[in-house]
């Protein structure tokens, strides 16, 4: 292979005889045919015999030449070899075929001495060949043998590199890396390792893996350990804690790698070990910073939230959850008298207070924000336990703050919440805690109240009409009945009390008392109060139309915001106009108290109205504190008495004489005062008369006739 | 070296003495068991002596041989050689035995050059330093995969591994591929015997029918005479071809990508 030609003889330089020639090609044509196949030689069929019958000619040329060398038989044997005729067979079947057939192929079949010769040659061609392929052989045994080596060699130093490799990998890793045995015996440790654990290698040769265990690591990284170690993984990833030679704790990831042997079978474990414990404090302080108030350290809302939303996450039927919702009483006074900082200062102190009341298992103090703060019973029994909390945290509030050289009381309101988790959100929860809250502000602050679930119905409803109402009197939903104050001494109707209704298109027919008061918070009165004027004024004018100077006037209330309104005296001016009413068809209730407790303007307003003929009259007399000597100053025309008096006028003989008596001395009273005396609330013959004979100038109530429609009062006017 | 290498025991068939008492028990247990064995053998070599001068006469100049053994006689670069000298080839072997000793022999010789590699490995075949040396990508190139793929159990997807290597080549290269195998219920008993001792002691084989040897040359158009027992490919002579060559254990082709 290390030559690029090929050894062929050249034909041409024998300078035979053409007979011998085509003898010696005869010769070559059948060697080739008895050494083809032996041994692989690199070329065709034609250029092997090509070959063979130029070292025929060679020989049949050292047959003929004198003096006779045997140097050309050596020569042709070692060019068989160079030609890689190197199965031994070919020098046998050569060897054969040049004793056999050369001679005769030549015509010199009996020549002893060209026998001799040929003798001669195929010695030398057998010596040539035979030092040939020895040579070859060993020079093919020596080359292989150092390519064994060399490969060898190859694989060492590659291997060593590698080795070299992995040792530094293992040394110089940032990472800290340990192998141990399958058992658990700790086999290696890394620089990192080491200094992350603070023990030497040493040291960790001595110890097992199960030495590591901590006592805060999850059950599944031993778990997971266990079948690693059997073979049924082949890793895992934990999060696992150390404890360090120092006593410190090193908080790690760690990821366990199974090595295999050939077989299969568990063999080392490898583990790789990453110090996170910087990272992990850090977490935590943000996560502290994230779930904490930075002013009083408390809990924050965050926390709060989220262990309540745990709490509610507990399956169990029985489970329950208590909530204190608190505000300090009158905080903000505080904080804009005193400023901030003591504020603030009370804030920690309160917080403080708290913390320390209540604190312990399954119960946790937050600060929601501003003066906000709640209180989480988790696992509570019932009620009672929370009620206990809130009444502890009221007394723990009791004694004064001194701060700044103030001393400062304070109290606090809390809204008490407590069920059952299950069919309830921690929303709803916290919705209701709010509410309760703002009840016990509304019942008189510096207490709790407790969540009443009938309570805040209520209040929904309420709220519900106050919300509607607006739309409700836009819509037509309002409409006024009218009551007759009949006079007792000949049963005429004298006069007409409007009283209006709500047809609520959810709640039904709704009377005054269920939204009057609610109207009166919004402010809806006004509107709502000129509209059932205009409509008790129109009414008015129709009958005044229809029976003239028998026709009753309407009595219309006037609520407390009303009467203050400075609009009124315009408003009734203008309505009585347009509705073409005489004021004295037209009589104002009004309360005791909107009369009585009022400043001069409103009292003005009444005088106008007076002037202008409107009639006055002060509705539920008696059940305020009247201050009676004041009535005559005031411009009233008619005192309607209370109905709570007409119990004690029921029956002739059961009559109560107090009652009696009482009611006697205020038509007396109101009589001297040149005032009228409607009774209110008669319901039965017997009260009629008895008033009668009091000489009460009038009554209302339902002897005489229920609230109807306008016809209703039509048909007693028509005397039907 | 116990045992017995592939590259070995056919070195020792083919006449060498690259080979070690392992090598050379193993190789004449199977000539035992089959005598024939021997021409099988050589009839394969030259083939490829064959197929490298075709390949040459048609003008290709790089030569990739996939598996080319240990470097006896009649190796690649010496046969192409004799048509031009400045033929470029590169061998590749997974025996470092054999990938050492060609690198002694071939060190002077800068058109050629050895690689060790596993050629199912493509990529490290195909990016090695030494084609991205030696050959110039753009040519033609012919790859040899002589007396390889029978190494190959389908397992190891070596239709895939072609179509890779085809896949690299430019247009206008070649494919040169010989395979032992035969059609079903053809085996002879002695090549039976002779491979399940060769399978026992060197390593196993997988024989391939014509359809099934066929499939490797998807992608390219088989030149003439097409795919044939080894002996009927373009043969120098007629005495080449024996009464057996129709029944001769292996098949041969070249194919050209288009
Ligand atoms: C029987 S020899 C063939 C040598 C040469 N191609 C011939 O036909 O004359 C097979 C060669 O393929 C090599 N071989 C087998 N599998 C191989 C692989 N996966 N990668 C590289 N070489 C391989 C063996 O080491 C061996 O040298």
């Amino acid at each position: 292979m290390t030559d690029r030609t090929f050894h062929s003889v050249s034909p041409s330089a024998t300078g035979l005889d053409p007979a011998v020639l085509a003898g010696a090609e005869s010769f070559a044509r059948s060697w080739a045919t008895a050494v083809i196949g032996s041994s692989y030689v690199p070329m065709t069929r034609a250029e092997v015999a090509d070959h063979l019958r130029a070292l025929t000619e060679l020989l049949v040329g050292a047959l003929y030449t004198n003096p006779f060398r045997t140097a050309p038989g050596y020569d042709i044997g070692t060019r068989l070899v160079e030609a890689h005729f190197t199965s031994t067979d070919t020098l046998g079947r050569t060897v054969q075929l040049l004793g056999d057939d050369l001679l005769t192929a030549l015509g010199l079949a009996g020549d002893e001495r060209m026998r001799s010769r040929l003798a001669a040659l195929q010695g030398a061609l057998a010596a040539g060949y035979s030092r040939a392929l020895r040579e070859r052989t060993l020079a093919e045994q020596e080359a292989i043998r150092a390519a064994v080596l060399d490969a060898r060699d190859q694989a060492e130093t590659a291997l060593r590199a590698s080795e070299a490799r992995f040792r530094a990998m293992f040394t110089e890793a940032a990472i800290g890396i340990g192998i141990a045995a399958i058992d658990g015996t700790i086999l290696d440790v890394n620089q990192s390792l080491q200094d992350m654990l603070g023990y030497t290698v040493e040291e960790m040769r001595a110890r097992n893996v199960r030495d590591l265990m901590h006592p805060e690591d999850a059950a599944s990284v031993w778990r997971l350990y266990d079948q690693l170690i059997r073979g049924e993984c082949d890793h895992y990833r934990a999060e696992k804690r150390f404890n360090r030679a120092d006593g410190e704790q090193v908080w790690t990831h760690l990821t366990l790698s199974l090595v295999r042997d050939d077989h299969g079978e568990p063999q080392y474990q490898v583990a790789m070990i990453e110090d996170v414990t910087d990272r992990h404090l850090l977490q935590n302080r943000l996560r502290f910073q994230a779930l904490h108030d930075p002013l009083t350290g408390l809990p924050n809302r965050a926390l709060f939230l989220e262990r309540l939303g745990k709490a509610f996450n507990v399956r169990s039927p029985r489970a329950r959850v208590g909530l204190c919702y608190l505000d300090l009483d009158g905080f903000k006074v505080i904080n804009d008298s005193l400023g901030h900082d003591i504020g603030d200062q009370l804030l920690i102190e309160v917080g403080r207070r708290l913390d320390s009341s209540v604190a312990g298992e399954g119960r946790l103090v937050a600060r929601m924000g501003g003066d906000e703060f709640v209180i989480l019973v988790e696992g509570s029994a019932g009620t009672q336990d929370i009620v206990e909390v809130a009444d502890r945290v009221l007394r723990t509030l009791e004694g004064p703050v001194r701060i700044g050289g103030h001393e400062l009381s304070i109290s606090a309101s809390i809204g008490i919440v407590e069920r059952a988790v299950a069919g309830t959100t921690a929303a709803e929860q916290m919705r209701d805690a709010d509410i309760t809250l703002y009840w016990a502000k509304a019942d008189g602050k510096s207490r709790w109240a407790l969540y009443d679930p009938e309570r805040n119905a209520r209040e929904v409803a309420r709220f519900t009409l106050s919300a509607t109402m607006p739309a409700a009197l836009e819509r037509d939903e309002f409409y006024v009945d009218y009551q007759p104050l009949v006079r007792l001494e000949d049963s005429t109707v004298v006069g007409v009390e409007a009283l209006v209704r709500w047809q609520h298109p959810e709640f039904g027919r709704l009377a005054p008392d269920r939204f009057i008061e609610l109207a009166e918070e919004t402010g809806l009165i006004v509107p709502l109060g000129r509209w059932v004027l205009r409509k008790a004024c129109e009414q008015a004018r129709r009958w005044l139309v229809e029976f003239g100077d028998s026709a009753p006037f309407v009595s219309v209330n006037l609520a407390v915001r009303q009467s203050r309104d400075p609009e009124l005296v315009r408003d009734v001016r203008r309505i009585l106009d347009e509705c073409e009413l005489p004021p004295t068809h037209l009589q104002l209730e009004l309360t005791e108290s909107a009369i009585m407790g009022t400043a001069d303007e409103p009292l003005e307003a009444l005088r106008s109205l007076s002037d202008m003929g409107v009639r006055i009259a002060i509705d539920d007399f008696g059940t305020g504190y009247s201050n009676l000597a004041y009535l005559r100053h005031l411009p009233v025309h008619e005192l309607k008495v209370a109905g709570s008096f007409m119990e004690g006028l029921r029956a002739a003989d059961g009559a109560d004489p107090v009652d009696a008596q009482i009611v006697a001395t205020l038509v007396q009273l109101a009589h001297a005062l040149d005032l009228t005396v409607t009774a209110e609330g008669v319901e039965t013959p017997a009260q009629a008369e008895r008033l009668r004979r009091i000489g009460c100038d009038a009554g209302q109530g339902w002897f005489f006739a229920r609230p109807g429609p306008p016809e209703d009062i039509d048909r007693l006017l028509h005397g039907d | 070296m116990e045992r017995a290498s592939v590259a070995r025991v056919y070195d020792y068939w083919l006449g060498g003495a690259h080979n070690f008492a392992a090598d050379r028990a193993a190789a004449r247990q199977a000539l035992e068991a089959m005598p024939e064995l021997k021409s099988v053998i050589l009839t394969n070599r030259a083939f490829l002596r064959r197929a490298v001068r075709y390949l040459a006469s048609v003008g290709i100049r790089q030569f990739l041989d996939l598996g080319s053994g240990i470097p006896t006689v009649g190796n690649v670069h010496e046969v192409a050689g004799q048509v031009d000298p400045t033929t470029r080839v590169v061998y590749v072997d997974i025996d470092p035995v054999a990938v050492a000793h060609g690198r002694a022999i071939l060190a002077e010789d800068p058109n050629v050059t050895m690689v060790r590699a596993d050629v199912r490995d493509t990529a490290s075949v195909l990016e090695s330093a030494e084609i991205r040396k030696l050959f110039d990508p753009t040519e033609p190139v012919a790859v040899l995969m002589i007396a390889l793929l029978h190494f190959m159990p389908d397992e190891t997807d070596p239709y895939g591994m072609v179509a890779t290597y085809r896949d690299s080549m430019p247009s206008g290269s070649y494919l040169a591929v010989s395979h032992a195998g035969f059609e079903s219920g053809e085996e002879p008993f002695g090549w039976r015997r002779a491979r399940d001792l060769y399978e026992r002691q060197v390593t196993p084989m997988t024989n391939r029918t014509g359809a099934e040897f066929a499939r490797f040359f998807e992608g390219f158009d088989l030149v003439e005479p097409g795919q044939v027992r080894i002996p009927l490919w373009r043969p120098d002579s007629p005495d080449d071809v024996e009464e057996t060559a129709a029944r001769y254990p292996g098949f041969g082709a070249v194919g050209r990508k288009p």
